[in-house]
């Protein structure tokens, strides 16, 4: 919402300062957005006169101008064409600054003849697109005045955002009575204007399908429509609207004015009477903006004889659109209901200042009073003869009583304000008090809509008061507990525990084109967004992994020789809540080092992944299993998958190959998924670690080598090596991998043995070590290499 | 080196003369000695089993007693001279192989480390990190809720109608009915549906905050379709907008580390809460930027979530992660967040388990 401070003026008796003011409109609600004071820029522009024109001497399209300042006569050169004797138009001395190019203005010589100032264009000073001519002002302007201030450019533009419930401040009266309501001005009383008419009104207005419950108007007959007079032009281009004529800037006016839109028609136009109904499915609709637009069955119309003539509240029409040949017109004011007006809009992507209005809610009451007092100024700047009104369905009442005890300013609002002021607040804002003490009875105004509890009230005295008269209140009672659950704490450990490990945490759409997810699963139907904001972000994800494919790619582009990435978040399988996975998803490609001159350069492979998953497990505490089988988006020979019993906690492995050309990715790629959420909680409740006891006798560690099947798991020779004597053997682990020919392998296994009563002998390890080796040759055939 | 035996030494009757002479014979060896082996083949002439001294002392026991008496002291002195004499240049020639080592074995202090590849933390988790640290401290709890909400939850409980203005201005993403009702689904537009949830859940008082993802049909430099929000919820018998006011003021105040961080609350508008109002900060540049909305709860919400708003009454907040974060660190480009480039994640992100 736009206005001018002498508009605001108008409707506000004030002293107040422009400071006070907009600080005051904040504190209301009516946040300032920009204060623009063009005049400031266009200071040292007046209006000067040009006495002479004469051709240059040498150049054809140049003149040299003798140009009355109003103190002075200089000499300017100016290559206008629409430069002229006795034009009047605007100057720029030596030494100002030209808004369109923020250049200092010299005096200078053009082709040798010396120009001691500057004539300008509306582009030069910013005040339009014109640039092949200058300035043309009006012939009875005073030579020597700023032309800013003759223009009314010296006033000052205010720009507020309104919220939705405040559809009384997209008038500028509205606006004033806010201000009022805080003290910093009064509220001048409308000018009320009540019509005689001439006539009764020749056309009739019946409305259907109770399409709206208040239709006002009447025909003005004998009107001249031209332009309309200087000063509603200036006040509307102050804004920014564009003069049209004087009939469509009067109803113009009035949308800006007193938040109350009208519509005129050319009477001439209208077939028949008015009907104001629902539109009919299929029916079109020739609209101002030459649009066509095609109607559903739902949308408030007025419609004649030939069919739908308005969009009602929305867009006049183009059939029956007033212009200079205008001799006759019907004005209408009428209260529409906001949600139809709202999906009329919407539906058909038109936006007016009517709708805006209309769709937040409009006076009621100011059908009448907005419809007289247009009426007047039609007939003051166009002249003509009003007939009666004529008038449909009547004025609804959304008003409200609210039970009020000014005691909740304090337990809500937390400051008290007192009761005299709150009552002249409420009534300054339009409120009717009635009832004293605790018990107060107020009804809401006819312009504030969906107000019913005693929190409304609060809000208004307290908006009214300010709320910085408000105290910040710290909370004394802090309940003492931790901010994070378990699983919830469990998301920032494995971010910390994977960055840690080197990958880099990204966080990523939670959609993805149907090419990614398909891949990885795909989506059901029932995960395809409706209204995507793109084709390529058109359904939730079935994983992160896509995502992180692609973010490996477009960092390998970028040169990295080395990309480890990973995201904490969710990822979905069906809409419900159930269907939403917390997963800690990652990936490795490229080569596993920060390539320094002293270190070995490797590729990343399955183990890199199997080491990330096994650390987050092993920070929940949990030793899963690993079966070596994975989702289909992974190698088939190089994944596995984790799980507890049934429950699977997560998949890793290399990238399918299938699927990096897809991607467009060079190989190998790891990655790994877990499903955190389904990673149980320890089921221990207290602080304390198990107890720990250790031995003070000699640990010793033995080598053996075996001979396997290729196919025999490294896990089935350690598990058996352990369960020969699973006291003392408190670790086994495999330090050597080679194939054989023949389609056997040779593992290394190292045996530590933790002694905890005695030290071991050498008999004692010997009879282990036979019990190791049998226990490895019963379970996997293997044998003890020579 | 010939054996000089103790009847030579007497039989000249000059002993001491002949044991000095000795004397200097080994001490002047064992000078001249310039390597750890030399010095030890002199130690092995002087005083091994076949030493010199050794024989020397070896003889004694044939002598008279009184011989025995005056010679031993003597070779026992010239035991102590030499022993000291060859630890001496033992520690001295040591010390030079050190520093002939030292010398040789310097290395390129300049030459980079090795470096243990080190990933970052994304700014977003670590601001909300922050943030939940923060709430934490003021007694709130973390509260979820799903991304894919009903209707219900993100808007008609929360006070917003079905052709409310506000609920167009959202551009919602919507997902298909499920097969119940007719209602499409929706991808929550703010984090507010946790309030419903939580309050339909659990009984007041109440003190929670709501982290997450949020979505709304919006992309341009400052706006993203996806974003997250922290959202705020208490209800209890007397909280009132003093205590609002307070609340965001220390939290904020303790976010961006200002302790004189200059707030503004202005009168706003929600559905969700009555009365309602802005939080601007007055920044660096003069500027009042907006940080978020808030407001006491709306009646109708409470009522929706069967708590009577006569009873109990509480204050709710709603914050972007992504402007609070950029504003702290200085982040200019909002869509950079999801980008995923690891020259942006290693200038703007956080080395894990860091804590301001």
């Amino acid at each position: 919402m736009r206005f001018t401070v002498s508009w605001l003026k108008e409707h506000l008796e004030t002293d107040a300062s422009l400071k006070a003011i907009t600080d005051k409109l904040t504190s209301l609600g009516l946040v300032v957005d920009k204060i623009e004071d063009k005049a400031e820029a266009l200071a040292a522009f007046t209006i000067c006169e040009i006495m002479e024109a004469n051709k240059h001497p040498s150049a054809d399209r140049l003149q040299v101008c003798r140009v009355n300042t109003g103190s002075e006569v200089l000499q300017i050169v100016c290559g206008a064409p629409n430069a002229r004797v006795g034009l009047k138009t605007v100057l720029a001395h030596p030494g100002d600054v030209i808004p369109s190019t923020k250049q200092v203005l010299k005096v200078g010589k053009v082709r040798d003849v010396e120009s001691f100032g500057m004539m300008c264009s509306a582009n030069e000073l910013l005040l339009g697109e014109e640039s092949d001519g200058i300035i043309e002002v009006e012939a009875e302007a005073p030579v020597g005045e700023s032309y800013a201030k003759w223009r009314g450019l010296d006033d000052i533009l205010i720009e507020i955002e309104v919220t939705p419930n405040r559809p009384d401040c997209l008038g500028v009266y509205g606006v004033a009575r806010d201000l009022a309501a805080t003290g910093l001005g009064a509220l001048k009383p409308l000018k009320t204007h009540k019509i005689k008419g001439a006539c009764p009104c020749p056309l009739k207005a019946t409305i259907k399908d109770q399409a709206c419950p208040h239709f006002m108007g009447r025909v003005i007959r004998g009107v001249k429509n031209g332009p309309s007079p200087e000063w509603l032009q200036k006040k509307l281009q102050a804004i920014g609207l564009r003069p049209i004529s004087a009939l469509v800037d009067i109803t113009n006016y009035f949308t800006y004015d007193r938040a109350r839109p009208l519509h005129v028609f050319d009477a001439d136009k209208i077939q028949g009477n008015l009907n104001v109904r629902l539109s009919q499915a299929g029916e079109t609709f020739q609209a101002l903006d030459e649009k066509e637009y095609t109607l559903s069955d739902d949308m408030i119309v007025i419609a004649d004889d030939s069919g739908v003539i308005s969009l009602a509240g929305v867009m006049g029409g183009a059939t029956t659109a007033c212009d200079e040949t205008t001799q006759n017109v019907f004005l209408e004011a009428a209260f529409f209901d906001p949600i139809s007006i709202a999906i009329a809009g919407r539906s058909l992507g038109i936006h007016s200042d009517s709708r805006f209005r209309f769709e937040r809610g409009v006076d009621p009451t100011s059908t009448l009073p907005g419809l007289e007092a247009a009426t007047q100024m039609i007939l003051d700047l166009c002249g003509g003869e009003a007939s009666e009104v004529v008038e449909a369905g009547q004025a609804s009442d959304f008003r409200t009583h609210i039970a009020f005890n000014p005691a909740r300013i304090e337990s809500l609002g937390g400051t008290t304000v007192p009761h005299e002021r709150v009552i002249s607040i409420l009534e300054g804002l339009g409120f009717e008090v009635k009832g004293t003490g605790k018990h107060l009875s107020v009804l809401t105004p006819s312009w504030r809509f969906g107000m019913d509890h005693e929190a409304d009230l609060v809000e208004e005295v307290l908006r009214v008061e300010g709320y910085d008269t408000i105290p910040a209140v710290p909370y004394a009672e802090r309940p003492q507990q931790k901010p994070l659950g378990a699983h919830q704490r469990r998301r920032f450990e494995i971010r910390d525990l994977l960055a840690n490990r080197g990958l880099t945490e990204v966080v990523t759409w939670s959609f993805m084109p149907q090419k990614d997810a398909e891949p990885f699963g795909g989506v059901p139907e029932s995960l395809v967004l409706m209204n995507p904001i793109s084709q390529d972000l058109d359904r939730m994800r079935p994983s992160i992994l896509p995502n992180l494919l692609k973010a490996v790619l477009s960092n390998q582009n970028r040169g990295a020789e080395s990309v480890a990435l990973f995201e904490v978040g969710p990822q979905y399988s069906d809409p419900t809540p159930q269907g939403q996975h917390m997963m800690a998803t990652g990936v490795r490609a490229g080569v596993f080092a920060k390539g320094g001159w002293n270190e070995k350069k490797r590729g990343m492979d399955l183990y890199d992944a199997k080491g990330d998953v096994l650390a987050v497990m092993e920070l929940a505490g949990l030793s899963p299993q690993v079966e070596a089988k994975a989702p289909n988006w992974y190698h088939p020979g190089r994944s596995g998958t984790m799980r507890l019993g049934p429950q699977v906690l997560g998949y890793f492995g290399e990238i399918h190959p299938r699927l990096l050309k897809v991607f467009d990715l060079k190989g190998p790629v790891v990655a790994f998924e877990v499903f955190v959420d389904r990673m149980p909680l320890p089921k221990r409740k207290t602080t304390a670690k198990p107890m720990l006891t250790l031995s003070p006798f000699q640990a010793v560690d033995r080598d053996f080598a075996f001979v396997v099947g290729a196919e025999v798991p490294a896990d089935t020779l350690m598990k058996a090596a352990k369960k020969a004597d699973p006291t003392l053997i408190e670790d086994c682990t495999i330090f050597d991998v080679f194939a054989l020919s023949d389609g056997q392998k040779s593992l290394g296994l190292r045996v530590r043995l933790q002694p905890k009563d005695h030290t071991l002998t050498e008999e004692k390890i010997q009879e282990i070590s036979e019990k190791i080796i049998v226990s490895v040759t019963q379970s996997t055939g293997g044998v003890l290499r020579g | 080196m010939g054996g000089q035996t103790i009847d030579k030494i007497c039989d000249k009757g000059f002993p001491m003369d002949t044991l000095d002479e000795l004397k200097s014979q080994i001490l002047g060896e064992i000078e001249h000695a310039t390597k750890l082996a030399v010095l030890e083949d002199v130690r092995v002439s002087a005083l091994g089993k076949q030493g010199r001294l050794t024989l020397l002392m070896k003889e004694l026991g044939q002598k008279t007693p009184e011989m025995r008496k005056a010679l031993g002291a003597e070779l026992n002195a010239l035991k102590d001279v030499i022993t000291q004499a060859l630890d001496q240049r033992k520690a001295q020639l040591e010390e030079e192989v050190l520093n002939a080592r030292l010398a040789s074995e310097t290395l390129d202090v300049s030459l980079p480390p090795r470096v243990m590849p080190q990933g970052k933390i994304h700014p977003l988790s670590h601001a909300l990190d922050q943030a939940i640290h923060i709430f934490g401290q003021m007694g709130f709890v973390v509260a979820e809720g799903p991304d894919i909400e009903e209707d219900f939850y993100n808007f008609t409980a929360l006070n917003i109608p079905l052709e409310h203005p506000a609920r167009q201005e959202q551009d919602t993403f919507y997902l298909p009915p499920s097969a119940e009702d007719r209602q499409p689904l929706v991808l929550r537009t703010h984090t507010s549906p946790v309030q419903i949830r939580t309050m339909l859940k659990q009984k007041p008082p109440l003190r929670i905050i709501a982290p997450g993802r949020t979505y709304r049909s919006d992309y341009d430099a400052t706006h993203t379709p996806m974003f997250h929000q922290i959202e705020g919820l208490v209800v209890d018998k007397k909280t009132h907008m003093g205590h609002l006011k307070g609340c965001l003021e220390e939290f904020f105040r303790l976010f961006f580390e200002d302790p004189a961080l200059n707030l503004r609350f202005r009168p706003g508008y929600f559905p969700f809460t009555e009365p309602s109002a802005e939080v601007d900060a007055l920044w660096k540049n003069g500027a009042w930027l907006e940080l978020g909305g808030c407001g006491m709860v709306h009646p109708n919400v409470l009522r929706n979530c069967d708590i009577d708003p006569d009873e109990y009454q509480g204050f709710a907040f709603g914050m972007g992660l992504e402007r609070i974060t950029m504003l702290k660190y200085g982040i200019e480009d909002l869509r950079l967040f999801f980008e995923s480039d690891l020259r942006w994640l290693n200038h703007y992100g956080f080395a894990p388990e860091s804590r301001e």
